[in-house]
């Protein structure tokens, strides 16, 4: 049990770091706030790939004397793509904020939604 | 052991700066603890055997992303979010069901680091046997990216190309309508 435990409690930690991020997105009106959120539940996912990569007594995946048991490297690659994909969409939102801001001259969720509803 | 309980302490620490982002009320404050949650993040990618990561989040995510944010606040001049009362019940349903389900998830995963879980038996073998042999490079990350597996590196160039021309068409000042004779008059 104790070993469960000890095998299994950062996983754990990493869902609640992305649950966090995923409350920041969802509860927060301002929009700014919410891409941060998302970018909590992102950097989350990848955490978690990269954490089922690592090997216990493992050394990082470069080719040396001397060392035979490496980490993982599959998973670091392809959270290494995530991560700059992962920037540049939220480049993506950040300018369409900008955008939002300059038709409605008001980042805030509520606002936007009450004046679409006055057009109507 | 001792690996496992850094691990846990910085896991810790990023919640908190986490729940920091959530609840700072000042947009820079939370553009600052944003910083400090990728750093965090960049330093617990190094404890995991992944520098190459590290420092593609450390000046990725700590550098452009921060920059970026800090240029957004600028542009839209709100530098605090407006007062309201902030527990969304249904926001925190929908989160703690995500969250149970994952939780869920895990119970069958192999244990942390465990070198026998299938994951590590079977093609990251084959890369650590041979690819250097294979590329001639001995960063096995760098010849997996580059290639085995280019292809995927050619999708993220696209990626990040897309997201590139829809923010210069985002962002692209329209010219407003001129009414003759008022063009000088600024």
């Amino acid at each position: 049990m104790m070993t469960f435990i000890a095998g299994h409690i950062s996983y754990w930690l990493i869902i609640c770091l992305m649950m966090v991020g995923l409350y920041t997105l969802m509860s927060c009106s301002n929009l700014l706030k919410k891409i941060a959120g998302l970018s909590v539940f992102q950097t989350g996912a990848i955490l978690f790939y990269v954490s089922l990569g690592k090997i216990d007594g493992g050394t990082i995946p470069i080719i040396a004397e001397g060392y035979s048991l490496y980490s993982n490297p599959l998973p670091q690659v392809l959270m290494l793509t995530a991560i700059v994909v992962g920037v540049a969409t939220t480049a993506l939102g950040f300018a369409l904020i900008v955008r939002i801001r300059e038709a409605y001259s008001s980042i805030e969720e509520d606002e936007i939604i009450t004046m679409d509803r006055q057009d109507d | 052991m001792m690996a496992l309980i850094i691990d846990v302490f910085l896991l810790l620490f990023l919640i908190a700066s986490a729940i920091g982002i959530l609840r700072a009320r000042h947009l820079f404050a939370m553009a600052m603890m944003f910083g400090l949650y990728s750093l965090l993040v960049a330093s617990l990618f190094l404890l995991l055997d992944a520098p190459d990561v590290a420092f593609t989040e450390a000046a990725v995510g700590t550098g452009i992303a921060t920059v970026l944010m800090l240029a957004t606040l600028a542009a839209t001049r709100r530098s605090s979010e407006k007062p309201r009362s902030r527990f969304s019940p249904s926001a925190m349903i929908i989160t703690l069901l995500t969250g149970g389900l994952l939780f869920y998830g895990t119970l069958d995963l192999p244990n942390f680091g465990d070198p026998n879980a299938p994951l590590h038996t079977e093609m990251a073998a084959r890369f650590i046997e041979q690819g250097q042999q294979d590329t001639g490079v001995p960063n096995l990350v760098t010849a997996v990216l580059a290639s085995y597996r280019g292809f995927d590196t050619l999708g993220e160039v696209t990626v990040v190309f897309t997201a590139g021309v829809g923010v210069l068409l985002l962002l692209k000042r329209r010219r407003k309508p001129v009414v003759r004779g008022r063009s000088n008059a600024r």
